[in-house]
């Protein structure tokens, strides 16, 4: 029953989205139809879906891995940036130390630069929750306004890329740092395989380790966690750290593996979306995998349908929501009949 | 700097853009309150005042009226709000994620609509909005709009509501102790969800008071956080109307400071350091008053009728 | 005695497979109190919460003053003239007693509360029938005697003319009950009616009319008080022999926990302790009897290491102990939490995660690895040796029922992760509320394991708000009031008057 949830969901979902289509006067079946083929219908559709997917499977495991233990970080999009920004910073500026280093030492140190950057950003508002009791969905919030004007006053500053003509972008990462193709004269990068092995990771983490057992207890039950003898505070601020760090290598991953260098528009709410993701997934990192590559497809095939038919591409959006919304009822109704029987 | 400072708050202008911008924040701050009395958390608040925006200002452009237009966005919020009180109420999601995904569903319906509605404009079309109550020959009064007065004026009427009639009372107390409602008669989900519809409807009349009164058109992005700080105001204010007032006036004062600052240039800091200013006190003033908030008892607590 | 109030017919109710009501047949006449007999989840609770129109019933039909009652209703039985007191607290302690007393008794679209009117009504209730309050004070600044009166006010400020109290006396110093009992006389003498909820037997003799006894959901015998006696009572309610607990012969040994004047601050009275020193032996069963709501909360939690002492030492074997919950069950320290929804268990995790929550670590896991093997193994072997039914051990421990619960509780604490489980003794067990809710079988049984874990060497420490199940097993008895103890004293030379008058906070030392 909790495996059917999922697709009741995503059913459901659809037949709300057609109301939509119908509204913006476009044919229901052909627009669907545009979608599944810009999303899945050809080996170049496949192609741009895996890419969308890859930072969206790491931003679905950080809103997972933090869910699991009822810490609600919605601050993966201002953390992917912040990993971006620590990405060219050791990757494109060398940390400003002007030190070559070889590309074997220098990626590493990028990813971990970033992974750095994103864990420190969310480990203060998920001490600010430990120590002072302050939600951190708020603050989580508001963070990622504040890393995107952070981020805005670098590309206007110090990261400025004096050849960009005044285009708010960074310096470019060296090319021997970016991430190599997996499919030639497409854009799908190893930053994937890096995704799935960090959800593979995950989902052992979370079903085999002690620390997996500390995080699905504390986010059950916290109170008797802590009686049992799990370090609830030290687990919230654990999950928080790998929470933030996952995201933030989404942000090295982008860069490294698709852009090359920051912008302000790098991530379409990647972060926000990862959200969706997670609960589509039920919050299991092997189901982030799947939930990230459909939503990836409706993404990347709404774009292109929108070309063909006049539907805007919010439809999307308005997709992604509704899956989200229908997602929670169904996961609350099929829990529902468990309890009944 | 400080003959600057002093000159800036010599202005009664200054004084004006304050109540300006904390006119939405007041009406948003109200609504989550409205709703967290009655012991839910209403994330939806950031897209509820998208659509709002969009709404009430889509009504007037069709040719409604201005205060028709106010409406349509109350009528809106009041329509997402009740969606979130069923996802909430009856069927107890998690709040923060039924809101997190009220905020995404409106807001991207607003989008959406905003792209079917006007498929091919480069610029956003604009409307008459509200004029200033020239005729009131108030100083800083005079130069805002009736939308201004109406969120003054809801302040000490909400206050009023909650604290002097029994209305308000079943509204606290179901946000206290739903058990105890119910024990006396009353039908918990029908206070929260009618608690939460009234607060999303003020959100709505926030979102609509950028459109139809701070500027004269939709934009994309143009609520820009301001409902995820009205969530904080309300901690800020202990969840009472009066200091919400103060903590949204507090707040427009920085911001609105900030704002003459970053155009005088004070010491050559980049632009976008002041415009973290107002999410920066947002946090800042989340973790200053924690310790000492009394929150509403049973703040995001679901309730089940009848279980032990 | 003759007109009649409430009637109730052929009331069913079933919860998934279990029937909580099975045709229940009943009526009140004016002025009598009806008390309802009966166990721990023998359905005393769902039928008088179908009544009050918390539950709809699955069959049957309510009548008050001879109209049908519509179900589900709450405000419809409080309009027909029913008021109930619930078991559990039902007031808001953020407001005043005014508040919570006018809540839902005016029209709710009213511009303004009238709140003199209110106050004037409810201090002319209160003195007519000798239940004082403070309007105007904040709920929980109240005593927990203080607030049931508040409780019964509200319905009384309503004109309930039927009055249902659920089990009202579980929270009350004997002197408080018996207070409690005059104040129903007096309602009875007006000419209301009262049903009275309890499972103990000497008051439902002493305070009521009638008493009609439920077992398992069924109505088995309806007697008048004056016309039954103790044991006649006590046999239909359990309907089956319950052996006692055996005591085992058992000596008091060496000291093995010493609480060294303790004082621990907090904001409620529940939270706070105030000088208090008690050691704990080896082979002992020591009690800590009280009121709830007087520092219990605060002493379990200082021993379970949840909490640390603001003064004053407490130590285990010796050694000092932190606030570290995982290094008292290290110590040997087995614990049984008063809340086993939402302390002992985590609801959502398999009952063999629960099985092992307490030593996820040691011994059930290396190098951060759970042996999923080794544990899952011990949690069948410990849902066998102490018969947790209702599932396998994949079920979430939510599903169980709270017999069940307590089990996989006591299982757990009492195993302490041993791989031989037989052979473990704890050094301590800190025991709160062990058989709260649980019915007569259930509780003979921890009871006995208590009693059974004491002879062999374990030092125990029961705190309850049942003076009988403290009497029935206790070798020294201490009494909290207001984050105070009394020295304890053996169990023997206390009597019950003494007891009660400690509970209040009345000092024993003079009189003794």
């Amino acid at each position: 029953m909790a495996v059917a949830a999922p697709f009741a969901a995503v059913a459901f979902t659809l037949i709300v989205a057609a109301l939509f289509v119908a509204w913006a006067g476009a044919p229901v079946g052909r627009t669907y139809a545009l979608i599944f083929e810009g999303g899945f219908g050809s080996r170049f559709a496949w192609s741009e879906t895996l890419t969308r997917a890859t930072p969206l499977i790491l931003t679905g495991l950080a809103a997972a891995i933090a869910f699991r233990a009822h810490l609600y970080n919605i601050g993966a999009e201002g953390q992917l940036y912040a990993g971006a920004l620590a990405a060219v910073a050791v990757g494109g500026l060398h940390g400003g130390t002007g030190i070559e280093l070889p590309p074997a030492v220098l990626f590493p140190a990028m990813l971990a630069a970033a992974a750095l950057a994103g864990a420190v950003l969310m480990a203060l508002p998920a001490i600010a929750k430990t120590r002072f009791g302050v939600d951190e969905v708020v603050t989580t919030l508001l963070l990622n306004f504040v890393v995107l004007l952070v981020v805005s006053m670098m590309l206007d500053g110090p990261m400025k890329d004096p050849a960009a003509m005044g285009w708010p972008q960074s310096v470019a990462l060296h090319d021997d740092l970016q991430l190599s193709k997996l499919v030639e004269r497409t854009r799908v990068h190893t930053g994937l395989l890096i995704a799935l092995a960090l959800a593979g990771l995950a989902w052992g983490v979370l079903r085999l380790t002690t620390f997996g057992f500390e995080v699905r207890a504390v986010g059950a039950n916290a109170r008797a966690a802590r009686f049992a003898g799990v370090p609830v505070t030290r687990t919230i601020l654990s999950v928080a750290l790998a929470s933030g760090a996952v995201a933030g290598l989404a942000g090295a991953i982008e860069v490294a593996g698709r852009t090359g260098y920051v912008t302000l528009d790098m991530s379409p709410g990647y972060g926000y979306t990862g959200i969706v993701i997670a609960m589509l997934a039920g919050l299991n990192p092997l189901g982030v995998v799947a939930a990230a590559v459909f939503v990836a497809g409706v993404l990347v095939g709404a774009d292109s349908m929108s070309r063909a038919v006049a539907v805007p591409t919010y439809v999307a959006d308005v997709i992604v929501a509704v899956a989200l919304l229908s997602m929670l009822v169904a996961t609350v109704a099929a829990r529902y009949r468990l309890r009944l029987r | 700097m400080v003959d600057a400072l002093v000159a800036m708050l010599a202005n009664a202008d200054f004084w004006a853009a304050v109540l300006r911008i904390a006119t939405p924040l007041v009406l948003g701050t109200l609504g989550v309150l409205l709703c967290e009395r009655a012991g839910v958390l209403n994330l939806g608040i950031e897209g509820i005042m998208v659509a709002g925006a969009f709404t009430g200002w889509l009504a007037v452009h069709a040719g409604a009226s201005l205060w028709a237009g106010v409406l349509v966005a109350a009528a809106t919020g009041a329509a997402f709000g009740l969606l979130h009180g069923v996802l909430t109420v009856p069927l107890a999601l998690s709040q923060h994620v039924a809101g997190l995904g009220i905020t995404m569903f409106a807001s991207s319906v607003a989008y959406f609509a905003y792209r079917v509605s006007f498929p091919n404009v480069s610029t956003p079309p604009t409307i008459q909005p509200f004029a200033e109550m020239r005729w009131l020959e108030l100083p800083v009064l005079a130069a805002q709009t009736p939308l201004t007065l109406l969120a003054l004026v809801l302040v000490p009427v909400v206050a009023w509501v909650l604290n002097r009639t029994p209305l308000g009372l079943a509204v606290r107390m179901v946000g206290e102790n739903p058990a105890a409602a119910e024990g006396q008669g009353l039908s918990v989900t029908a206070v929260r969800i009618g608690a939460i519809v009234a607060g999303s409807a003020l959100m709505g009349v926030a979102g609509a008071f950028l459109t139809l009164s701070a500027f004269n058109a939709f934009f994309f992005n143009m609520v820009n956080g301001r409902g995820w700080i009205c969530v904080a105001l309300v901690v800020f204010a202990s969840w009472r109307p009066g200091k919400a007032l103060a903590g949204a006036l507090l707040f427009a004062f920085f911001d609105a400071m900030q704002l003459r600052l970053q155009q005088a240039d004070v010491g050559g800091m980049p632009y976008q350091a002041w415009l973290m200013l107002p999410y920066v006190l947002s946090i800042v003033a989340l973790v200053a008053v924690a310790r000492r908030a009394s929150y509403p008892q049973a703040l995001m607590k679901p309730y089940r009728k009848g279980e032990r | 005695m003759s007109e009649r109030v409430l009637q109730l017919a052929g009331i069913t109710k079933r919860f998934g497979a279990l029937v909580a009501n099975d045709g229940i047949s009943l009526e009140l006449s004016r002025g009598e109190i009806l008390a309802l007999l009966g166990e721990n989840g023998a359905g005393k609770s769902t039928l008088v919460s179908i009544l009050f129109g918390h539950y709809v019933a699955d069959a049957g039909s309510i009548e008050a003053f001879g109209a049908a009652l519509p179900p589900g209703d709450p405000a419809a039985a409080l309009a027909a003239g029913v008021g109930m007191v619930h078991q559990h607290s039902t007031l808001a302690d953020n407001l005043s007693v005014l508040d919570n007393v006018m809540l839902g008794t005016e029209p709710l679209w009213r511009p303004a509360s009238r709140r003199r009117e209110g106050r004037a009504r409810l201090l002319a209730t209160a003195h007519r029938f000798g239940l004082a309050v403070d309007p105007d004070a904040r709920v929980a600044k109240l005593s927990v005697g203080e607030r049931q009166r508040v409780e019964i006010l509200k319905a009384l400020y309503r004109d309930a003319r039927v009055l249902i109290l659920d089990e009202p006396t579980a929270v009350l110093t004997p002197q408080e009950s018996e207070a409690l009992f005059a104040t129903l006389r007096g309602m009875v003498a007006e000419g209301l009616s009262v049903i009275f909820i309890s499972h103990k037997l000497d008051e439902v003799l002493r305070v009521s009319d009638r008493i009609a006894v439920l077992r398992a959901g069924r109505l088995v015998a309806t007697k008048a008080a004056r016309d039954t006696t103790k044991s006649e009572l006590a046999e239909v309610m359990v309907g089956r022999a319950i052996p006692p607990p055996v005591a085992k012969p058992h000596s008091r040994g060496e000291a093995v926990c010493v609480i060294d004047r303790v004082s621990m601050l907090g904001e409620r009275a529940s939270a706070r302790l105030d000088g208090v020193s008690l050691s704990l032996h080896a082979g002992e069963i020591a009690a800590v009897a009280g009121v709830s709501g007087n520092g219990q909360a605060a002493l379990v939690e200082l021993l379970c290491g949840l909490r640390e002492a603001d003064e004053g030492c407490v130590t285990l074997g010796g050694a000092p102990m932190p606030a570290d919950p995982s290094a008292w069950i290290a110590a040997g320290t087995a614990r049984i939490p008063e809340d086993r929804r939402d302390t002992g268990t985590i609801g959502d995790l398999p009952v063999w995660e629960n099985a092992i929550a307490e030593h996820y670590r040691k011994p059930f896991a290396s190098a951060g690895v759970v042996r999923r093997g080794a544990a899952r193994s011990f949690a069948r072997g410990l849902v066998d040796r102490y018969d947790v039914r209702g599932g396998g051990i994949d079920t979430p421990a939510r599903v169980l029922s709270g017999g069940n619960m307590q089990k996989l509780i006591l299982g757990r604490a009492l195993s302490g992760g041993a791989a031989r489980p037989e052979n473990f003794v704890p050094t301590l067990i800190v025991a709160s509320q062990p058989t709260w809710g649980l019915d007569a079988g259930a509780v003979a049984w921890v009871h006995q394991q208590l009693l059974d874990a004491c002879a062999r060497g374990a030092a125990v420490l029961l705190v309850s708000e049942d003076l009988d199940e403290i009497l029935a097993l206790a070798d020294r008895i201490a009494v909290i009031h207001a984050g105070r103890l009394t020295p304890a004293r053996p169990a023997k030379s206390w009597t019950l008057p003494e007891l009660g008058l400690a509970m209040a906070g009345e000092g024993t030392r003079d009189a003794a």
